[in-house]
């Protein structure tokens, strides 16, 4: 148990400084790496919870290609980050004020702490206990039958942004050659070749 | 642990949707971007075919997919609503498309997974399902924004959209996990079991309450979370803004109604002054703000805040009669904007799109017709009677006036006539002034069929308004029978 | 209670302090026991015995973006396909359709981008 505090303080501490990290660096590309790392953070908070699942695609999802996905943004603009942190300051007022409201609001929540009686029988549908089968199990059992609707809705969602990225971002460039390989082997040689007689001193 | 196969019935439309949306797809790619009138003509049929569908539906309340979905009279009302006005965007957009070149098969299908995002947030009863209906919806409507994408104006308006949307997206989030960590759960059903059970609303509650009002406050681009509406309808390509001005807004106000009505209906006293404040600030902002524009978009985009400030006057009366004069409001809104946004895309001179007011100076010489078609789209929106527009503040006016909330209703009445103000003087600019520019004839059968069929039913909504006031009530019954 | 599970990623935990560890001594050694003499000239960037031209970055052309979006996409997917390859067993013929259900959608995607040429490089 003393083992398990240790780690959760350990990994929130190196959340929240990476977090600040990713904001506060000068260049874009190390906000990036430091985004990893606060991935990486949050998945060792996920596997304390007991959310191995989650954590497992935190680091699948997450890590593996949502980052790199931002270093091709990072790359594919050409902005002059040092100049767009100017204003950063100025706007640093209403930033942190909006930040002290939300985090007011939050401890008005925490201190309200009444949740409703009755809430643990409405708890929409119970998973078996962990003991018995693990969270990825528990999940399965749920999201394809008992949650089928969203599931399915999830299905278009992601045909939408495939959709998407395509309408958005390709374009056939002009003047391009490819090699086409059924052409070249269904090329006969009566069709290209054609023998002539040439006399000579006439050319053809 | 054995599941039963969900009963599919219910979600008839949606299906029927997703999978002509599908197909139509195949269809496109396999024939390609000349074959972009052809899928537009079948997107609308399919929508029509939905609608039919949705009308289909018996009375009585089915909730299916383990409570994540409900269908009842008053989705099918919106439904309809939001298909018919999709179906009409489509036809809208088809002249514009080709002249501008953006004519891509993709146009006409993302519309439809649009109108199929908005036919599942109409039906959500779960805040998850809540959820990703609003995104279906939106992550399409981003793409349909950007959808010129040569054009920075577009593209502009296509990441401001999205990056408020998602920022908005978080909001609702955040609330809908407060509301779940402080009820418990996420269905509607039981939350409103819970709070008809005299439970006491926490502060989690409530904030997370105040939360996803937030969040979708900013789908239909209520003050004070309007600033993306101007921006965004005057960048995007005219078709687009006229589908946004149209159904996705009746679909998040149809979501904003359940959502209230339903779960939360039994603390009405906690989000009643959070509607009342959104609803004075919309009005405000929609009249005030208004008057300087001098592009017609950005005037019709405070026109849609002002007209969505009407409709919550409504909401916030928070009673059958209330909601059935959103209903109304909101089915006449949508048939007075179609119609205006039909006028706008017409305004073409030599082929060129016109989009400042001062264009319109003197279109009652050089085309009588369109002249005469926008100033019966500018009466009815300025609310003056016998018009359509008068008859749907009308109905929101006189529910808050039976709730004794005597503020909201003569602060409604005094800013339409602030509103009067700019709608007529479009009438006056038409009318009285010189004109600038030649605006060349219609062309377009499908654009003057809709010119036609709004006009006369914006003017002639007083001889027959039975149809739709019988259905809203009966739509609003249903949602207060649950 | 979830004493188990925690136990079973005490492993993983031994690793990266392990990792943690070695990086900080390595690092840590060359920066105190090199020798360091640096000046102006030492520390300044150069290509190639010149002066820098110009940025260290370059653009990256917006088709890597599109391969990358596209790969989350699919990414996404089969991260779907975890929980249900586990779970098949419990969820019966049901499950196994939702599943198949879901894979034919984004199967459509699939078909639509191929014939666009959306993973063509050129």
């Amino acid at each position: 148990m003393i083992l398990q505090g240790i780690a959760f303080y350990v990994f929130a501490a190196l959340l929240v400084a990476s977090g600040v990290m990713v904001i506060s660096s000068r260049n874009p590309v190390h906000s990036v790496l430091y985004l990893i790392l606060a991935f990486f953070q949050a998945a060792g908070l996920c596997l304390l919870m007991g959310a191995e699942f989650i954590a497992m695609i935190l680091i699948i999802v997450y890590v593996g290609a949502v980052a790199v996905l931002f270093l091709f943004v990072v790359m594919m603009l050409d902005i002059n980050f040092r100049e767009l942190r100017q204003g950063a300051l100025e706007v640093l007022p209403l930033g942190g004020l909006i930040g002290l409201i939300l985090l007011a609001e939050l401890a008005a929540v925490v201190g309200g702490w009444i949740v409703a009686p009755g809430v643990e029988k409405l708890a929409a549908a119970p998973t078996p206990a962990i003991t018995s089968v693990t969270n990825t199990q528990a999940l399965g059992q749920l999201m394809y039958t008992q949650y089928v609707y969203l599931f399915q809705a999830c299905g278009i969602v992601l045909l939408i942004a495939m959709i998407g990225a395509i309408v958005l971002t390709l374009r056939h460039r002009e003047g391009v050659r490819k090699q086409n390989i059924g052409d070249q082997l269904a090329r006969r040689r009566d069709e290209v070749v054609a023998i002539r007689k040439v006399s000579s001193g006439e050319g053809v | 642990m054995t599941a039963v196969f969900p009963d599919i019935w219910p979600a008839l439309p949606e299906i029927f949707l997703a999978v002509a949306g599908m197909a139509l797809l195949l269809i496109g790619v396999f024939r390609g971007d000349g074959f972009t009138r052809p899928v537009s003509y079948l997107t609308v049929v399919v929508m029509l075919l939905a609608a039919i569908l949705a009308m289909g539906y018996g009375a009585g309340r089915v909730v299916t997919f383990n409570g994540m979905f409900v269908m009842d009279a008053f989705g099918v009302f919106m439904k309809v609503l939001v298909l018919v006005s999709a179906a009409l965007s489509v036809i809208l957009s088809l002249g514009f498309n080709e002249r501008e070149q953006m004519a891509r098969f993709e146009y006409p299908v993302l519309m439809l997974f649009a109108t199929l995002g908005m036919l599942m947030m109409i039906s959500a009863n779960d805040l998850i399902s809540l959820y990703v209906g609003l995104e279906t919806q939106s992550l399409a409507l981003y793409v349909i924004a950007a959808f010129r994408r040569d054009s920075a104006k577009s593209s502009e308006a296509g990441l401001k959209y999205f990056v408020l949307g998602a920022l908005s997206s978080g909001m609702l989030l955040y609330g809908a996990s407060l509301l779940y960590g402080f009820a418990g759960t996420t269905s509607f059903d039981k939350i409103a079991a819970l709070f008809a059970g005299g439970a006491h609303a926490s502060p989690g509650v409530v904030i997370g309450l105040v939360f996803v009002l937030t969040g979708l406050a900013f789908k239909v681009s209520a003050a004070p979370f309007h600033m993306w509406a101007p921006d965004v309808y005057e960048g995007a390509p005219t078709p687009v803004t006229a589908f946004f001005a149209a159904a996705p807004k009746v679909a998040a106000i149809a979501l904003l109604t359940r959502v209230l009505i339903e779960p939360f209906g039994h603390l009405t006293a906690q989000w009643h002054q959070v509607l009342v404040a959104t609803a004075v600030l919309s009005m405000l902002i929609g009249s005030f703000a208004a008057i300087m524009q001098t592009n017609i978009k950005r005037l019709m985009a405070y026109s849609s805040i002002g007209h969505v400030g009407y409709a919550m006057v409504g909401l916030a009366a928070g009673n059958q009669d209330g909601v059935r004069g959103v209903l109304i409001y909101m089915a006449l809104y949508v048939a007075m904007n179609i119609g205006a946004f039909a006028v706008i895309l017409s305004m073409k001179a030599k082929g060129l799109m016109l989009e400042q007011i001062k264009d319109f100076s003197g279109l009652s010489k050089t085309n009588p017709m369109l002249a005469a078609t926008m100033a019966i789209f500018m009466f009815s929106m300025a609310g003056i009677p016998p018009m359509a527009g008068f008859f749907g503040k009308l109905y929101v006016f006189l529910a808050a006036i039976e709730v004794q909330d005597y503020t909201l209703a003569v602060i409604g009445v005094l800013t339409s006539v602030v509103g009067a103000f700019y709608y007529l003087r479009i009438v006056k600019i038409m009318y009285f002034d010189e004109p600038l520019v030649v605006v060349d004839k219609v062309e377009d059968d499908g654009m003057t069929g809709i010119l036609v069929v709004t006009s006369l039913f914006t003017l002639l909504f007083f001889v027959a308004p039975a149809p739709i006031l019988n259905g809203a009530a009966a739509a609003a019954a249903a949602l207060f029978a649950g | 209670m979830s004493t188990p599970l925690i136990i079973e990623y005490l492993p993983i935990l031994v690793f990266l302090l392990i990792g943690i560890a070695l990086a900080v001594v390595m690092v840590g050694a060359s920066y105190i026991i090199s020798p360091k003499n640096p000046d102006a000239e030492k520390v300044s960037p150069y290509e190639c015995g010149f002066e820098p031209f110009e940025d260290a970055r370059t653009k990256f052309d917006v088709r890597f973006y599109l391969v990358s979006i596209l790969f989350i996409i699919f990414d996404l997917e089969v991260a779907f396909l975890f929980p249900w390859a586990i779970a098949l067993g419990d969820i019966g013929l049901f499950g196994f359709w939702s599943m198949m259900l879901f894979l034919g959608i984004l199967t459509i995607g699939f078909i639509y981008e191929w014939k666009k040429g959306a993973l063509e490089w050129e």
